[in-house]
């Protein structure tokens, strides 16, 4: 019997995504964001966040979704994965979950057009629920983007 | 039980320890006859020895521990320091650097070190290398116990011999007694006794008085002439209890001649009535080097230890923590101010404003901890020089002042290799040889000093030498020669302006580039360390008296003085330090040179960068306007003019990183918060200057 873990669920769209309890810092209300030229159009900014400037990504951006509008349910997700604090911007976050490891399968080849390496896996919960698992280490690796820009450039 | 947890602990206090050994030493080397220093060097490489066999640190605490026996001898005046002990006792330091460094990493602190232990048990037995004056040493040391001694030493050698001759065996025995053993001398005695038995000892060390009266450590070894041999009277000795260990070596008549003079310098070394300071013959046999430290070593202060330290040690990362919290409570306190005055209620008003003048005191001493002494860097300087003049054949002076000036934490951590570069040049090239002191009338001895001081909100630390100088004429010519300039523009160079050539990249006026630095070469590196770290390197020097290098800090890396600029809804920061000016240029007066725009700044063209179009700001466009306001910045001799839409004023304001996940951007060297609470970036400037 595989161990129970927490997860935070938070939404992109009308997919629900999730991510280990241990890896995520703080979730935040929208703040303000500083600009940071010459990044990826993904990275927001940077922002304060209790005299930390921390940069933020728009987790749509990141997975080439189509950026949203963000309302009084955007939050900010503060993960800290292998020393780097960095901000998730999401749709909504509003549920922690436990789940056994072994509900969660491997992913399919293509889960809503998000390339399957950023994914863990994808675990069922109740009768028609999903829940996509983010592996955070793909997710903020940055070579594999200057890899994919020099190619499109 | 697990240590980890004391893991940082011990890398701390053992770097506290080695590096108080090594002043200790130092301080030893030019006052050798001073007893008090080893006590406090005894006592440090002692808990030194406790800690690593604690943390399971073996050949750390073995290591350590033969340094002990060696001092042990030497507190107990039954060993005298000299060249080589020194010499050795410094390998033996070195070699605990880097384990422990070795420690820091990760590793499990192990080293070869062998070679190191094999010479310090050879001192302790009291075998000094001839190449050491060790001849000129024992007949000195022979003198002060009288002549008794060496006539015992040959009576005794030819009762030996004779022995041997006769058949007998003649036995070299090494006994160990177990360290926990209460009535030493009871046990020495037994076996004494025992040996006395089968056969007859001619002679101990320690003596035999001395054993009786517990003048002795633990160990002791003997000569003796029996019909047993060696492996019989080593079991005999064994079955006594508390017996550690015991070697008994047979000597044949070649070793027995080698023995002989060996324990003649044992014993001589070994007889605590003879005050080594009263032996006239002492002073000539003292090594040259030490003897002329002495005169001026006097004064270099010693840390005689006992004064028990009133400061604890804290993490850096806590205190970067308490200054973001510290940020934190500024932003709030700004809020809170702001609603005061929306209120207007006395009272409230009041609070917010003593809350203010309290935050502000807070903020000074936050800042303040983490400041940390220069002396954080010059402390291993010392010894550097010594090895360095040792290797160099000369003599040199290192003079320290200041040493408590305190620099910021970031500083310090950078200014290390500079200096180190400096002072090499000092000492491979600032000061003259022996010879060529002497033949300019200068003492023999160099002095290279090295201080630091406060002066405004700098801190300046100069390297002087009292050496040759240096020759503009030399550096001139050399320059034209690597063609960093022409013969016309040599001719209109001032001979301060032809010094600070040295730092030009490239440039090296030492006719032979020794392994220790030649001079001038990597000069450049430490005028571009130096600057990055917003310092400045200047250097003075006047032929025949000596050379100064003098470098130029600022207090501390964490706060700047910045100018705040406004483009479109953005904010940026600009540290003053690069600013040259800031104004307005009219459109017209702009003009385009090869599609460069360009502007007309004192008697010349600078070119002029409109920041809004280099970081894309999205809500703002001047050429739209009539008048642009520039901020001209400066990296080295060359300018750039920069074009921003507003100035919101001078700021004192704390560098932040952006985070590992952005770790350079283009163009920003940082970020900081404003009051309000917004981050800003920092332009770097540098960025703008190819």
């Amino acid at each position: 019997m595989a161990e129970d873990i927490k997860v935070i669920v938070f939404k992109l769209g009308s997919e629900e995504y999730g991510i280990e309890v241990e890896k995520v810092q703080t979730i935040e209300r929208m703040m303000p964001i500083t600009r940071v030229p010459k990044t990826y159009s993904f990275i927001k900014g940077v922002i304060n966040l209790r005299g930390v400037v921390i940069p933020v990504i728009d987790l749509r951006g990141r997975f080439g979704i189509q950026e949203a509008e963000h309302t009084d349910q955007t939050r900010i997700i503060i993960v800290n994965v292998n020393e780097m604090e960095v901000g998730f911007i999401v749709d909504s976050a509003n549920d922690v979950i436990d789940l056994n490891r072994d509900s969660i399968d491997t992913p399919p080849d293509v889960v809503g057009g998000i390339k399957a390496k950023y994914l863990d896996g994808v675990a069922k919960i109740g009768e028609d629920r999903l829940l996509i698992m983010l592996n955070l280490t793909e997710v903020l690796n940055k070579s594999e983007i200057v890899q994919l820009e020099s190619l499109e450039g | 039980m697990d240590m980890n947890q004391y893991l940082s602990m011990f890398i701390d206090e053992s770097n506290d320890h080695l590096q108080s050994l090594n002043e200790s030493m130092m301080g030893l080397e030019a006052n050798p006859e001073d007893i008090s220093i080893v006590q406090v060097i005894f006592r440090s490489a002692h808990t030194l020895k406790g800690m690593a066999a604690t943390m399971g640190f073996e050949d750390l605490a073995s290591l350590t521990h033969q340094m002990e026996n060696v001092l042990d001898l030497v507190r107990n005046n039954k060993l005298r320091m000299q060249d080589f002990i020194f010499d050795t006792l410094f390998k033996s330091l070195d070699a605990l650097e880097s384990m422990v460094e070795d420690i820091t990493g990760g590793g499990e602190g192990k080293a070869d070190v062998s070679a190191i232990v094999s010479s310090l048990q050879a001192i302790v037995r009291g075998e000094v290398p001839a190449a050491a004056g060790a001849a000129a040493e024992v007949t000195a040391a022979a003198a002060t116990t009288g002549d008794a001694q060496i006539s015992l030493d040959e009576f005794q050698y030819s009762v030996l011999e004779q022995s041997l001759q006769e058949g007998h065996q003649v036995l070299y025995v090494d006994v160990a007694i177990r360290k926990d053993c209460q009535l030493k001398a009871v046990r020495a005695y037994m076996v004494f006794d025992l040996l006395e038995r089968s056969g007859e000892v001619v002679k101990s060390f320690p003596s035999v008085q001395d054993i009786e009266q517990e003048k002795f450590d633990y160990g002791f070894s003997l000569y003796y002439i029996t019909q047993k041999d060696a492996s019989e009277i080593q079991r005999m000795i064994l079955n006594l209890s508390e017996i550690d260990k015991v070697t008994a070596v047979a000597l044949d008549q070649e070793s027995l001649s080698q023995m002989a003079q060996e324990m003649s310098a044992a014993t001589a070394e070994a007889s605590p009535a003879a005050p080594v300071q009263e032996s006239p013959a002492s002073a000539p046999a003292a090594p040259a080097a030490s003897a002329a430290k002495e005169e001026n070593g006097k004064s270099a202060p010693v840390r005689t230890g006992g004064a028990p330290s009133r400061t604890i040690r804290v993490d850096i990362e806590r205190l970067d923590v308490l200054m973001n919290l510290f940020s934190e409570l500024l932003i709030d306190r700004v809020r809170l101010e702001q609603l005061a005055s929306e209120v207007q209620n006395g009272d409230l008003t009041e609070t917010v404003e003593h809350m203010g003048r309290v935050s502000g005191d807070l903020q000074n001493i936050v800042m303040k901890l983490r400041m940390v002494p220069v002396d954080t860097v010059f402390n291993r300087f010392p010894r550097m020089v010594r090895d360095l003049a040792k290797s160099l054949d000369k003599k040199i002076d290192l003079v320290v002042t200041g040493a408590e000036t305190e620099l910021d934490r970031t500083v310090i951590d950078e200014i290390g290799d500079p200096l180190v570069h400096l002072l090499r040049n000092a000492v491979d090239h600032g000061v003259e040889s022996i010879q060529d002191r002497l033949a300019s009338g200068k003492s023999d001895t160099g002095t290279v000093n090295l201080r630091a001081f406060h002066s405004g909100n700098h801190v300046f630390i100069e390297i002087e030498d009292d050496g040759a100088g240096i020759k503009p004429q030399k550096i001139l010519q050399s320059a034209i020669k690597k063609g960093i300039i022409t013969q016309e523009q040599a001719a209109a160079y001032s001979d301060d302006e032809a010094i600070q050539l040295l730092f030009a990249p490239g440039f090296s006026t030492a006719e032979v580039i020794s392994d220790v630095s030649g001079r001038g070469v990597g000069l450049d590196v430490v005028k571009s360390k130096i600057t990055s770290l917003g310092g400045n390197v200047v250097v003075y020097s006047t032929p025949g008296k000596g050379t100064n290098f003098s470098v130029q800090l600022p207090l501390t890396l964490s706060i700047i003085a910045a100018m705040l600029v406004k483009i479109g809804s953005e904010k940026y920061a600009i540290p003053l330090s690069s600013i040259v000016e800031t104004g307005i240029v009219k459109n017209t007066q702009i003009r385009t040179i090869h599609g460069n725009r360009m502007i007309e700044f004192r008697n010349s063209h600078i070119p002029l960068l409109s920041l809004s179009k280099f970081y894309a700001v999205p809500d703002f466009d001047e050429s739209t306007e009539e008048e642009t306001e520039i901020v001209v910045v400066r990296k080295g001799e060359r300018l750039v003019a920069l074009a921003v839409q507003d100035f919101i004023g001078q700021n004192d304001i704390v560098i932040k990183n952006l985070g590992k996940y952005l770790p350079e951007v283009q163009g920003i060297s940082g970020a900081t918060i404003l009051g309000d609470g917004q981050v800003a970036l920092i332009i770097d400037p540098n960025a703008f200057i190819k």
